[in-house]
């Protein structure tokens, strides 16, 4: 299993993502700077980390969608090889239209930093094969910028596809507005897109799967993950 | 020719920073509702006709300076 993860200038969870896919998986993962042009050969999963690419300049990913490296990590999409996005690695997603929508500023203005619950909405994605559909999961959230954001026809469609991988929800697993930590539409936490091989979210798993870290909500996706390599 | 491109939320979309200030307004008196932030891009572009200077510009809008998900542009060239 080798994992490519662009690093961007102002990335900043780019060792997180080394750390949970490299230490603690055991998979061979690689930095790879942006302006690389291709990605390491037989890359079989591109984790786009967070952090503040760019200082997040004209918008939250819009600088980092058009660095070189992104053409192969479209490249690769494109072919069904998978793409997870995590906070700053999904707005890049979206700003590179890998996947739909925006993420705009957090209602509440501020930065927010907590531990969440997550409802899994699709449970049958190589990123989430080894969860169970309605399950919960904790895992931090770290951002100001995290209020996903579609036009009401668009949404629909989302929705109606079933595009919605993650929402937020109370520990025993209740959607609602009280729940969602930045105003996202929905309660939106994680999308997929329609092939169901670029998955975009503003939770960070990969920093919640070490135990001597803290809590370890964010092993199931990495579990789906390392089960989906296993089978392919 | 020097081109501004005014870059605004669509109608519809939250602007948080808007309600902030305008909230910030209201705490000072002044009497304003509808208060939506956006950004100006000011950038000299060559060449002399002014409709060619406009339609590249829409063009860098379209690649980079709007997201059509929650922004919407206009072009002067001044």
């Amino acid at each position: 299993m080798r994992v490519a993860v662009p690093v961007f200038p102002g990335s900043n969870c780019d060792h997180d993502a080394l750390h949970a896919c490299g230490t603690v998986m055991g998979w061979d993962t690689i930095p790879v700077w942006h302006q690389e042009t291709r990605l390491p050969e037989n890359t079989e999963l591109v984790f786009v980390p967070g952090g503040f690419s760019y200082g997040d300049y004209l918008r939250c990913g819009a600088i980092a969608a058009l660095a070189p490296i992104m053409a192969d990590v479209k490249r690769h999409a494109d072919n069904g090889g998978l793409v997870l996005g995590v906070c700053n690695g999904f707005q890049i997603l979206c700003e590179a239209q890998l996947l739909p929508g925006a993420l705009l500023r957090n209602e509440s203005l501020r930065f927010i930093h907590a531990n969440v619950h997550l409802r899994v909405e699709r449970a049958d994605l190589p990123f989430t094969r080894a969860m169970k559909a309605g399950e919960v999961f904790q895992v931090p959230i770290a951002h100001a910028e995290g209020n996903f954001t579609l036009d009401p026809a668009d949404l629909a469609d989302l929705e109606a596809r079933g595009g919605v991988a993650f929402r937020y929800c109370s520990p025993a697993g209740e959607i609602g507005e009280d729940h969602v930590p930045n105003g996202a539409m929905n309660g939106i936490a994680g999308i997929v897109n329609v092939q169901g091989n670029v998955l975009g979210m503003m939770p960070h798993p990969e920093r919640a799967v070490d135990p001597r870290l803290g809590p370890t909500g964010g092993l199931g996706m990495f579990r789906s993950l390392a089960e989906a390599f296993s089978r392919a | 020719m020097k081109v501004r491109v005014s870059v605004q939320l669509k109608p519809g979309i939250l602007d948080p920073q808007g309600k902030a200030v305008e909230q910030g307004l209201h705490g000072f008196g002044f009497d304003v509702e509808h208060v939506r932030i956006g950004r100006l891009i000011d950038m000299d572009v060559p060449g002399t006709d002014p409709a060619e200077v406009k339609a590249k510009a829409l063009a860098m809008c379209e690649k980079l300076l709007v997201n059509p998900v929650m922004e919407k542009a206009s072009i002067e060239v001044l």
